[in-house]
């Protein structure tokens, strides 16, 4: 009795010593009976305590949920809607932003005519415009084999006010296309013939008839290739030429 | 002869996130709070002695710290915090108040009752003694022992938590501590002469 260590040993079971005070307690347990007798009974209770106390009452679950509810009646709702909120808001942005990348990338039907009118008002300016120069379209025509990947028929213009100036092969959408010119009176109207899906379906986007600038332009599909008139005459001669070209292409 | 004198705290060493001890900002309160559900329920219980008012207690409490939430600092110890909202909050309970006035007013003074009282082999066999009975001595046990010891022992909180929790000084706490488990030993030691009588 009397042991001066007596009033630490609580704190010693406890886990509460410094290290060095630990480290002396330790020392003093082994040598000092009454003390380590005292520690294991402490131990020994404290463990007991543990045992019987811990979870010893249980809550019920409508308890954990009542309390739930105390503390969280808006995040539960908040992360129930506001995830999936924000989920299909940057979905929709997503969406949008591919939506309008593509809408502006989108070939324009009104951008093929620009180009187009670019096309035969740039020919019509050269010096050379046409690479093929002859009024008989057995000669042009077989001048495009090897240079384009398609064929086409010409009218036999035989009858008609209208003439063969020539052609050359020109690009439009990346696509080689055959670029006739024909005359009527002192007026000249480019054919253009071309062949793809893509052009195609814009050609099919274009109101049969666009005027722009002045000029008349044409279009239509057919077996395959897609055909564009641009011409500063009158809508009837760009029609009547059209109707030419119409009977002459294979169906 | 080496004592593992940390072993007890080791072996049962609570979830760290139910420490709360390094509780940021990013922490919401239901995060740090929900971690604590079943032992504030069973402390509860425990100073209640009824699963009605402890239900009440626990939801009493968690409603309280949800509004002073706000004034918890992060990185203190949330668990000292919430723990000490629940005590409170039973103290001023009908029941926590007729619990707190039967025990007498005793002499805080940092005065130490020498655990050496358990150094007889008695002491070694009263610790062995069944679930049953050392339940009993702790439901017996005058609320402010019953709670230091919970709180000690079984949430293993260390003397530091325990003073904020309580709101005493350190060495009131060990003090008390020491008194409680003294008091502890003594009932043990009356209910197993009386259940040996009993035999």
């Amino acid at each position: 009795m009397g042991c001066e260590w007596q009033v630490k040993l609580d704190s010693y079971v406890d886990g509460e010593l410094s290290p060095e005070e630990l480290a002396e307690c330790e020392q003093h347990l082994r040598d000092c009976r009454q003390c380590a007798t005292t520690v294991l009974g402490c131990l020994q209770m404290k463990r007991a305590i543990r045992a019987a106390a811990t979870s010893r009452y249980a809550p019920t679950s409508e308890l954990r949920l009542r309390i739930r509810q105390t503390i969280s009646p808006a995040p539960p709702m908040w992360r129930r809607f506001w995830v999936p909120q924000f989920a299909l808001a940057a979905a929709a942005l997503v969406l949008l932003v591919v939506g309008a990348a593509l809408w502006l990338t989108r070939p324009r039907p009104a951008n093929f005519a620009r180009e187009l009118l670019d096309q035969h008002v740039a020919t019509l300016a050269s010096p050379n415009p046409v690479d093929v120069l002859s009024s008989d379209r057995h000669t042009v025509k077989p001048w495009f084999e090897g240079r384009l990947p398609f064929t086409f028929n010409l009218p036999d213009l035989q009858g008609s006010p209208f003439r063969l100036i020539g052609g050359r092969v020109t690009y439009l959408q990346q696509s080689p296309g055959a670029h006739l010119l024909f005359g009527i009176r002192k007026h000249q109207i480019s054919v253009f013939i071309l062949q793809g899906r893509g052009l195609c379906r814009q050609v099919g986007q274009f109101s049969p008839e666009i005027r722009q600038s002045g000029f008349t332009i044409d279009t239509w599909s057919q077996g395959g290739l897609c055909y564009a008139l641009v011409g500063d005459t009158g809508p009837s001669d760009i029609h009547a030429l059209t109707q030419l070209l119409q009977a002459a292409a294979p169906r | 002869m080496k004592w593992p004198a940390d072993s007890v705290a080791q072996a049962t060493e609570p979830p760290a996130e139910a420490l709360g001890k390094s509780a940021g900002n990013a922490n919401s309160f239901e995060e740090l709070a929900m971690p604590l559900f079943a032992p504030l329920y069973n402390f509860a219980h425990w100073l209640t002695q009824n699963r009605e008012e402890a239900e009440d207690l626990v939801q009493e409490t968690y409603a309280k710290a949800l509004k002073n939430f706000a004034s918890f600092t992060p990185g203190t110890n949330f668990r000292a915090w919430i723990y000490r909202i629940l005590r409170n909050t039973f103290l001023t309970s009908r029941t926590g108040m007729r619990a707190a006035a039967t025990v007498p007013i005793e002499d805080e003074n940092d005065e130490f009752v020498l655990p050496s009282a358990a150094a007889d082999p008695e002491s070694l066999l009263l610790a062995r003694a069944d679930q049953e009975m050392i339940r009993g001595a702790l439901e017996q046990l005058p609320l402010r022992f019953r709670e230091i010891i919970l709180l000690c022992d079984l949430e293993e909180m260390s003397y530091r938590e325990i003073a904020a929790t309580l709101g005493i000084p350190l060495g009131t706490v060990m003090s008390r501590l020491s008194r409680a488990r003294t008091a502890m030993r003594e009932l043990l030691r009356r209910e197993s002469r009386r259940a040996s009588n009993g035999l």
